[in-house]
């Protein structure tokens, strides 16, 4: 299959691969897909508490170049904005930047699902309001959140 | 200029040799004619190249010049051979035997005869791929018309020990039918010695072209007899109707010459280069792992998963080398390979699969380059895992429950 430009560029040049201390109270992790159907993300934000911006990103992935390069430009795209801004990244919008063909549309939803996965995790943790109480605590002892 | 990669899948297809392009050349310009015209020397022409092929097609399968029915390649000789039998054979029975790993040319062959009333076992297989002789024996029923078993396989390598199948069926007077794409030329066969009633093979798994196969089909102890699936002129004994490819067959004939005169050094040259590319990657990459049988393989055939990292992710990197993979990424399905699925070979080893098949035009130079491309993209990829980290960090990656999509 050939791959975009952007993709290889990802591929091989992986922007924002590494990871933070889950147990920071200003980080979230997401951890979504299945090593059985050969895609897992892990997604981190580092979250500034004053501001509510995401001041860094982090990824680690398994799975095909699509999938490398989905989670290598959510992290690009994370980057300095507000939690709120961050939950408006669809998963269409990294397809149309990585021009993914529809065999690997399921890789930018898988994104998609990480960011939100992250966000869900850090406001469990920061936040006591009975509003963000029904997110699962995810710690240092990760789980993956629900696709 | 851009630089083609090491081509390292002669499982999947290989290069056509020069001597049978050489070799087949003049038939497409030069002895043209139809091999069924009796009439004039360009017929004879034709007809003479096509029984020198037959004659050589023959020869290394241990079989005789009248036995071999010319297709289109194996996936119409294993159509033939199954649906054939089936059809010829409907009043003695509608039982046929075959197993998990076969080819799909034969599954979905099997599976099309079970829609029209058929009964079809498929024996699964341990967990280096082998099915074993008695579960072939306890399979068989009063209605068993045909045994199926592939004489090696396709993505793991793995050899059946077709001998002690083959002489089973004898002694129980069922047909035996075994798909040997993959070992012709790479294992000797006999089709006498190993009991055999019909054989499937392809040009373009032998350095022969591709659009051309033939089947044998036993003449005598028994005479196998079987229905036509394509009806026309009455080529073939009446088997296979349509015109003779001529150049092509040349094309057949030639590469079962070379592959049969050169059999055993080039098993001795593909088993060290396949070693050496073995032991290379394995002794430097922990937690790589061979899958199929560590012995009873093809001599050119490699498959290796690379726990914690996924297959169709690493051929991206290591796209200086051509090879495939188990990892179902290309395809919708999102189902890793069902040859590994049926050895036992968890989904997510299956997706972290690597299938190198060395062949007759590579060298030393190329495994030590690719041995080196695959230790360092491996490494490389592993420290974008999230479930290497997590290995490394102690966590039981098979206690978290993932979410599945």
């Amino acid at each position: 299959m050939p791959y975009s430009e952007k993709v290889l560029d990802h591929y091989n040049n992986p922007r924002n691969v590494g990871s933070f201390d889950a147990a920071d109270p200003n980080v979230g992790t997401g951890l979504v897909g299945a090593p059985e159907c050969g895609d897992v993300m892990k997604l981190q934000i580092r979250v500034n508490p004053e501001t509510g911006v995401i001041e860094d990103a982090k990824f680690k992935t398994f799975g095909c170049g699509s999938a490398i390069a989905s989670s290598s430009l959510a992290t690009e795209w994370l980057k300095g904005k507000t939690v709120g801004e961050a939950l408006a990244i669809k998963n269409t919008e990294i397809v149309e930047e990585l021009a993914l063909p529809p065999v690997k549309v399921h890789c930018s939803v898988l994104a998609e699902d990480a960011i939100k996965a992250a966000i869900q995790n850090y406001q469990a943790k920061s936040e006591s309001e009975p509003a963000s109480a029904s997110a699962p605590a995810v710690s240092a002892d990760v789980q993956p959140a629900a696709v | 200029m851009t630089a083609m990669p090491i081509y390292m899948d002669n499982n999947s297809t290989t290069r056509t040799d020069p001597r049978v392009v050489e070799a087949m050349l003049p038939y497409f310009t030069e002895h043209y004619g139809n091999a069924a015209s009796r009439n004039h020397p360009f017929g004879w022409e034709a007809e003479s190249a096509v029984d020198d092929a037959r004659e050589h097609i023959a020869a290394i399968i241990g079989a005789s010049a009248k036995e071999v029915i010319f297709t289109s390649g194996a996936t119409e000789s294993n159509n033939l051979a199954i649906k054939g039998v089936a059809g010829m054979y409907k009043k003695k029975g509608n039982h046929i035997v075959t197993q998990a790993t076969e080819h799909k040319a034969v599954l979905d062959t099997c599976k099309r005869l079970e829609r029209d009333g058929y009964q079809v076992t498929y024996l699964p297989v341990d967990k280096f791929g082998q099915v074993h002789p008695e579960q072939v024996a306890e399979a068989l029923t009063e209605k068993t018309i045909l045994v199926s078993i592939m004489a090696a396989n396709n993505e793991i390598g793995t050899l059946q020990p077709i001998r002690e199948i083959g002489k089973l069926c004898k002694s129980k007077g069922v047909l035996f039918h075994t798909d040997a794409v993959q070992a012709v030329g790479k294992i000797p066969l006999d089709v006498e010695d190993m009991g055999i009633d019909l054989l499937s093979l392809t040009g373009h798994k032998i350095y022969g072209p591709k659009g051309v196969g033939a089947l044998y089909v036993r003449k005598k102890d028994p005479r196998v007899r079987l229905e036509a699936q394509i009806d026309g002129g009455g080529h073939e004994r009446g088997m296979r109707s349509g015109t003779l490819a001529v150049p092509l067959i040349v094309g057949l004939g030639k590469a079962c010459q070379i592959a049969r005169a050169e059999m055993s050094q080039e098993i001795e040259r593909t088993f060290r280069l396949r070693e050496r590319l073995r032991t290379g990657i394995m002794s430097k990459l922990p937690e790589s792992y061979l899958n199929g049988h560590p012995t009873e393989r093809l001599p050119g055939n490699a498959n290796i998963s690379f726990a914690y990292v996924e297959g169709e992710g690493l051929m991206m990197g290591i796209k200086a080398v051509a090879v495939s993979s188990g990892s179902a990424c290309t395809s919708a399905s999102l189902e890793p390979s069902y040859v590994l699925r049926a050895l036992g070979v968890g989904d997510e080893l299956a997706h972290s699969s690597i299938r190198f098949g060395l062949g007759r035009f590579n060298t030393e130079a190329d495994v030590d380059f690719v041995v080196d491309l695959v230790v360092n993209e491996v490494t490389r990829l592993r420290e974008m895992s999230p479930l290497y980290e997590m290995v490394q960090q102690g966590i039981d990656i098979k206690k978290i429950e993932w979410a599945h999509h």
